[in-house]
């Protein structure tokens, strides 16, 4: 048994709205899965579903092997062994760093191990009798975190947990907590509505829509090989450009690619995914497209260009070469740039 | 792997289906009891009145009966409508103006509610009265007989006087939570202050005045003390009067019912201003305050009516009370029973407290954290005393009590029955703030730890609601401690507190002793007020 936590077909609804649609995951012992999506998407909904917050119409979960919700099965909050990491972190105001982090915990002659033990792995050490309110926001983070993991959770559930943090700390913090949690070994969801964070954060990543699960994937492949139009444009910028078959070969208004051992089906109305930085630009008088807009981006520009034939492409080119709007260029694909095809909005495979 | 000091729940024991975060089955099952605790007297005062066949009806409709509601009501709409015209002016003062010594007057103009009414009924009867203190200071000049204090004018003055406060506080309150910049743009329209104030303020104060005007409305209908030392026969006076010396007790039944039914009727209209009512806070954030209008040569005036005021409702009457106290010493007058009374009060008041306080917790708790049809059903119930005047709880209890728990009648078990029906909304308020402002996150985390809820109560929701607890429990002392109708009619014989002896001293003209009862228990019940207001202003600071 590897899984710390199992879902099959997860349905909940609050009147008109269904929150969650036929939730299946799986999350493997040690490891982290990012829940990404927009705000309203039911991501929130689907971390209450498993600590036991709300109650699923339908479907089954099982933590560590056991289930806590099924046919005839609704194990309460408190048994099922889900911690839970809170997006206003929900620190007790009235208990010290110490009194968090023991309240998971029985007395007994091993409880004060094993709150030092936590303080330590938090990186709290010698700050056990303060206050909450006399910790910074990265310190209330860690010990939000460590009062989480101290009782030994199944499964830990993160909602959104740095979003009270502004940008800067925000990377450094959850380098620490990413951290914390390899360390402690503990698998665990975690919720966020920011890529970059998902990508940093997750072993998997799940894109969630509407309360349906869109596609899970490691960071690489959901960036690079997106299920659905949806998926690839939540990921970042993307451009669809049409194409046709020859042979073995893909043909574009920017150039031909080897197709692979695609299995088209039919020739009709395929399209091929590329991102900014598998276009790469040279200002050429007889190049195919023109530079509408540039925006800079600090290490990079990132260019929109309008091609002849009509369609609009992205390109990342360094900040080190800048040009100008209406400047003509060439573009190609990037010499490592391998097609995803898509069909009807959904990838070809 | 779970660590060895965790709560391992991972047992054999078989699962059976639980809601998740449904709170504990005690909690709604007292506050069921205490829902039926308030409905089944009242029931079956009603059962009682309808069982005396076509006795009722005829009561009811003695033209007697037509005097005392016309008496009552005449009473409730005068005291209303001083109470308005003296705080609409009073409230714009102190919200918009220069008024020297603006926070000395607002403690003044607010402490009038801790005087019992019937102490300001002594205070008028023993003032004003024949061969009162007035009287006797004018003797000299030939005065023998003064305008008669006795009746309506008595019962409005002291009323008013006390009680004006309860439309004073909301209206400031809302005065201070209006958006300036409406009055802003009024003015930058090239209206005067004045003009400003009709058009623009009064309109936006509407919902905080007919919230107090129905609440001020409520006390006058409810009042015992005043009008019963004061000899104004309203429903309340008229019902202890039947119950008491005709032992009359269908006609009770059926006047506490008219009465009943009046303050019902206002406590839904209550209900419904304050729905309405939120649109005058819907401003957030912080803006700078208006700059306060300067009063220029109406200084003088706003000075001398904030003093009249003040003197009327709060030094005079506390000044007449330490004169005959002085007198009576002087004249060798000893207290004897006044330790006892105030041992009796202070042990009742305290057991109440702590009673409605239990009773209000899982209300208040269960209406902020998973509310629903029952809860709020249970929670309307319990507002119920909020309107209900003292005699007629009392009455109620008094019938039920005889026809179906003998043992309990004239015990203090039924008194304090009585408090918790009357006094339980004054801790809800407080209890369900304190509750509302906790994060539900706190609770859940205390869960997602592995413990259960009576753990998350006792740990985590009790310990932080400990100020509103706290500030619930001493309002609910406070109120008890001064109650008086429910006190005269369920006190077991011999049992006599600060407001009985109060009560009896002055109506049997001992003034010495009542106003060295009244000063006692203004000074006790100044302490659970001075605890609130300073928890309140170092709550502010914060």
């Amino acid at each position: 048994m590897k899984e710390a936590l199992r879902m099959r077909g997860v349905t909940k609804r609050f009147g008109e709205v269904t929150a969650a649609d036929g939730l299946s995951i799986s999350v493997e012992k040690g490891t982290i899965l990012s829940l990404l999506g927009s705000s309203g998407c039911g991501k929130t909904t689907a971390l209450r579903l498993i600590a036991g917050f709300e109650t699923p119409d339908e479907g089954v979960i099982e933590i560590g092997g056991r289930t806590v919700y099924g046919p005839g099965i609704c194990v309460p909050p408190e048994k099922r062994r889900a911690g839970m990491v809170f997006q206003d972190y929900a620190l007790f105001p009235h208990l010290s760093v110490s009194g968090n982090t023991a309240f998971g915990l029985d007395k007994g002659p091993r409880r004060s191990g094993r709150v030092r033990e936590m303080l330590s792995l938090a990186g709290l050490d010698g700050l056990g009798s303060r206050m909450p309110h006399e910790l910074s926001g990265g310190q209330q983070q860690r010990l939000a975190l460590a009062r989480a993991i101290a009782p030994g959770p199944g499964v830990l559930l993160l909602d959104e947990p740095f979003s009270n943090l502004d940008a800067r700390l925000r990377v450094q913090i959850r380098e620490e907590v990413r951290d914390i949690l390899r360390r402690s070994g503990t698998a665990a969801v975690f919720v966020t509505h920011d890529r970059d964070e998902a990508f940093y954060m997750g072993d998997l990543v799940s894109v969630m829509d509407r309360g349906r699960l869109k596609q899970t994937d490691t960071p690489y492949d959901i960036y690079h090989s997106p299920d659905s139009r949806f998926v690839a444009e939540f990921m970042g910028t993307a451009d669809f450009i049409p194409c046709k078959l020859a042979d073995t070969l893909a043909v574009t208004v920017i150039g031909s690619l080897p197709a692979g051992g695609m299995n088209p089906g039919s020739k009709e109305g395929l399209e091929i995914l590329v991102r900014p930085d598998d276009i790469v630009l040279t200002p050429s008088a007889s190049g195919q497209g023109v530079i509408e807009s540039g925006i800079f981006q600090g290490s990079s520009y990132l260019y929109r260009i309008l091609l002849d034939s009509g369609e609009t492409v992205h390109s990342l080119a360094s900040h080190s070469r800048v040009l100008g709007t209406g400047t003509r260029v060439l573009v190609g694909f990037d010499p490592h740039y391998a097609p995803v095809f898509f069909r009807n909005g959904s990838r070809v495979r | 792997m779970p660590h060895p000091a965790a709560r391992l729940n991972t047992g054999k024991s078989p699962e059976r289906p639980v809601r998740p975060t449904g709170p504990g089955f005690f909690l709604y099952a007292v506050s069921i009891a205490t829902a039926l605790l308030i409905i089944l007297p009242l029931a079956y005062l009603v059962l009682r009145a309808a069982g005396a066949d076509g006795a009722v009806t005829e009561l009811l409709w003695r033209p007697r009966t037509w005097e005392i509601l016309k008496r009552s009501l005449v009473l409730a709409f005068s005291v209303t409508f001083l109470s308005t015209l003296i705080s609409l002016p009073l409230a714009w003062a102190l919200e918009r103006t220069d008024l020297p010594f603006k926070r000395m007057w607002a403690v003044l103009t607010t402490v009038p509610i801790v005087i019992p009414s019937y102490v300001g009924g002594f205070v008028a009867v023993s003032a004003l009265g024949p061969r009162g203190l007035l009287q006797q200071a004018l003797e000299p000049l030939g005065v023998d007989r003064l305008p008669e204090i006795y009746g309506l004018s008595g019962a409005v003055m002291t009323l008013t006087l006390l009680r004006f406060p309860y439309m004073l506080i909301p209206v400031r309150a809302s005065l201070a939570n209006l958006d300036p910049s409406l009055e802003e743009s009024s003015r930058s329209l090239g209206k005067g202050s004045l003009e400003t104030f009709l058009k623009v303020i009064l309109p936006q104060l509407r919902p905080a005045v007919a919230g107090g005007c129905l609440l001020t409305a409520m006390t006058a209908l409810g009042d015992f003390g005043a009008v019963s030392l004061l000899r104004y026969e309203t429903f309340t006076w008229a019902i202890y009067l039947e119950y008491q010396s005709v032992f009359d007790r269908t006609a009770a039944a059926a006047l506490s019912l008219v009465l009943a039914a009046l303050a019902l009727g206002l406590l839904a209209m209550e209900g419904r201003t304050r729905a309405g009512a939120s649109f005058y806070r819907m401003g957030h954030g912080k803006r700078p305050p208006l700059r306060p209008l300067n009063l220029g040569r109406w200084k003088v005036p706003a000075l001398a009516l904030f003093s009249l005021l003040a003197l009327g409702s709060l030094l005079m009457p506390v000044f007449i009370l330490l004169m005959w106290l002085v007198r009576g010493m002087a004249a060798g007058e000893h207290f004897p029973g006044l330790p006892a009374a105030m041992v009796n009060s202070l042990c009742i008041s305290a057991a109440a407290a702590v009673i409605i306080m239990g009773a209000a917790f899982p209300i208040a708790y269960l209406s902020a954290r998973s509310p629903g049809r029952l809860i709020y059903v249970l929670e309307r119930v319990a507002y119920f005393g909020f309107a209900l005047p003292g005699v007629v709880v009392a009455l109620a209890l008094v019938f039920f009590g005889i026809r179906f728990i003998g043992l309990l009648y004239q015990t203090h078990a039924l008194l304090v029955a009585a408090y918790v029906i009357l006094f339980l909304p004054v801790a809800l308020g407080p209890l369900r703030a304190v509750l509302l402002q906790q994060s539900p996150r706190l609770e859940e985390a205390a869960y997602s730890l592995g413990r259960s809820q009576s753990y998350a109560l006792t740990r985590v929701i009790i310990p932080l609601a400990r100020p509103g607890i706290l500030a619930g429990a001493a309002l609910a002392f406070l109120v008890t401690m001064r109650e008086l109708p429910a006190t005269l009619i369920l006190s077991p014989i011999g049992f006599r507190t600060l407001a009985t002896s109060v009560w009896s001293a002055s109506s049997e003209a001992f003034f010495a002793r009542a106003a060295a009862d009244s000063l006692v228990l203004i000074a006790l019940s100044s302490v659970p007020m001075a605890i609130l207001i300073i928890k309140e202003r170092s709550r502010r600071e914060v």
